[in-house]
């Protein structure tokens, strides 16, 4: 057996629980098993990994990086720098504050926004490794895409003025330095610290999502989603992305959701509209946001990202079909 | 007495970071006060934008994801 993952969830599933290969239930718990220990030891890879490069990309950096740009050269390293800077969805608004307040365009910051929950490193080798790396490819570059998009948008929809007054206001004290120890004990130390605490704070959206993949692999038969979502439905991106609105997961919990819903043949343009939209849009970000951004800006982001997912959805189903 | 400040703007994150440091604090037999620090003009004002950041005594210590119990104790000692 060449994939040590498939074997354990043989085992599990056929070996130690004795279900039937082909079986509904045995069918699902074979997928739950693979793909929770599948994601569990990549991500707690990555992370780890990441961790032992840690301080590549400060905010700090990003922001010095960013101020000094042409617009357009801004919206591009924008979403660049968003794909490959880790951040809690807590930081948002710091961030937000801190990058208006030296000098970054409204629009960089709108797209280093969009684009940072959407792409990193962990989502990025999952999907290659669930989903095949061409779908790894599309998502990245269309989530950019987006990204880029969405700042231009900013900028010329003038959106500084939906930027709550007292955000203006605000005076950053000077950058302090924070004292790293840099030797390899103190590095793994942190990497360790990182994965223990990136991993505790998103394993039960894992769970939940591959718990959802696991139900859907099983139990929805095939003929179900291509007659509600297949390429024959219209309306069918529509719904996924506001489907994906109210629901919320990291880019880690909702890929075994997008797999189980591939490999019932939903369209790859379908799939990807529902993973971004979950992702990129939901209550609780706009809660936070709404400290920010006032009530009619974030009517409009939502809609902007909304209609985006969608285009996005439609034209890859279409290029696809 | 050491005054610790931990900024951030009310995530889960956050708030652990802050209990985990009183109850450190509490049983190393450290004098410490802990307080969550919200409002963003005064975050902003540590020159911090990465959550949650600590501050031990006006002195910015640490930014962004959680700090490990080995860096909080040695916080605390020092």
């Amino acid at each position: 057996m060449s994939d040590p993952f498939l074997w354990l969830a043989d085992r599990a599933a056929f070996g130690l629980l004795g279900l039937t290969p082909g079986s509904h239930l045995g069918d699902a718990v074979h997928f739950f098993v693979e793909d929770t220990v599948k994601i569990f030891v990549l991500m707690s890879a990555i992370i780890f990994l990441m961790g032992l490069f840690r301080s590549v990309v400060s905010p700090h950096r990003v922001r010095a990086v960013l101020a000094g740009r042409s617009r357009g050269a801004s919206y591009v390293m924008a979403v660049g720098l968003g794909a490959v800077t880790p951040f809690c969805s807590c930081s948002s608004v710091p961030l937000f504050i801190g990058f208006l307040e030296g000098g970054v365009p409204v629009g960089a910051t709108m797209a280093f926004l969009i684009a940072s929950p959407m792409i990193n490193e962990v989502a990025v080798v999952l999907l290659g490794v669930l989903l095949g790396w061409p779908v790894a490819a599309l998502y990245v570059v269309t989530g950019l895409a987006v990204g880029v998009f969405g700042g231009w948008l900013a900028d010329r929809t003038g959106f500084e003025r939906h930027v709550e007054a007292f955000v203006w206001t605000i005076r950053m004290g000077a950058e302090t330095e924070i004292p790293g120890e840099t030797g390899l004990r103190a590095r793994l130390a942190f990497a360790a610290s990182e994965t223990r605490s990136i991993v505790g704070r998103v394993w039960l959206y894992v769970l939940v999502g591959v718990g959802l993949g696991a139900g859907l692999h099983g139990f929805v038969p095939e003929d179900f989603v291509l007659r509600v979502a297949g390429p024959d439905n219209p309306l069918a991106v529509p719904l996924a992305v506001v489907l994906g609105i109210p629901l919320y997961s990291n880019a880690t919990g909702i890929i075994p959701v997008a797999e189980a819903l591939l490999g019932k043949g939903m369209p790859v343009g379908t799939v990807l509209a529902l993973m971004m939209s979950t992702v990129a849009i939901s209550l609780p970000e706009f809660v936070i946001l709404r400290r920010v951004v006032t009530v009619p800006g974030l009517v409009r982001f939502a809609i902007f990202l909304g209609l985006a997912f969608t285009a996005v959805g439609v034209a890859f189903n279409l290029i696809l079909s | 007495m050491k005054r610790i400040k931990v900024l951030g703007s009310g995530c889960k994150t956050c708030t652990n970071v802050a209990e985990t440091i009183a109850a450190t604090a509490k049983a190393l037999g450290v004098e410490a006060t802990v307080e969550k620090v919200t409002d963003m003009a005064v975050v902003m004002g540590y020159g911090v934008m990465a959550m949650p950041g600590v501050v031990i005594d006006e002195k910015v210590v640490h930014a962004g994801g959680a700090p490990s119990p080995a860096q909080i104790e040695a916080w605390l000692k020092g």
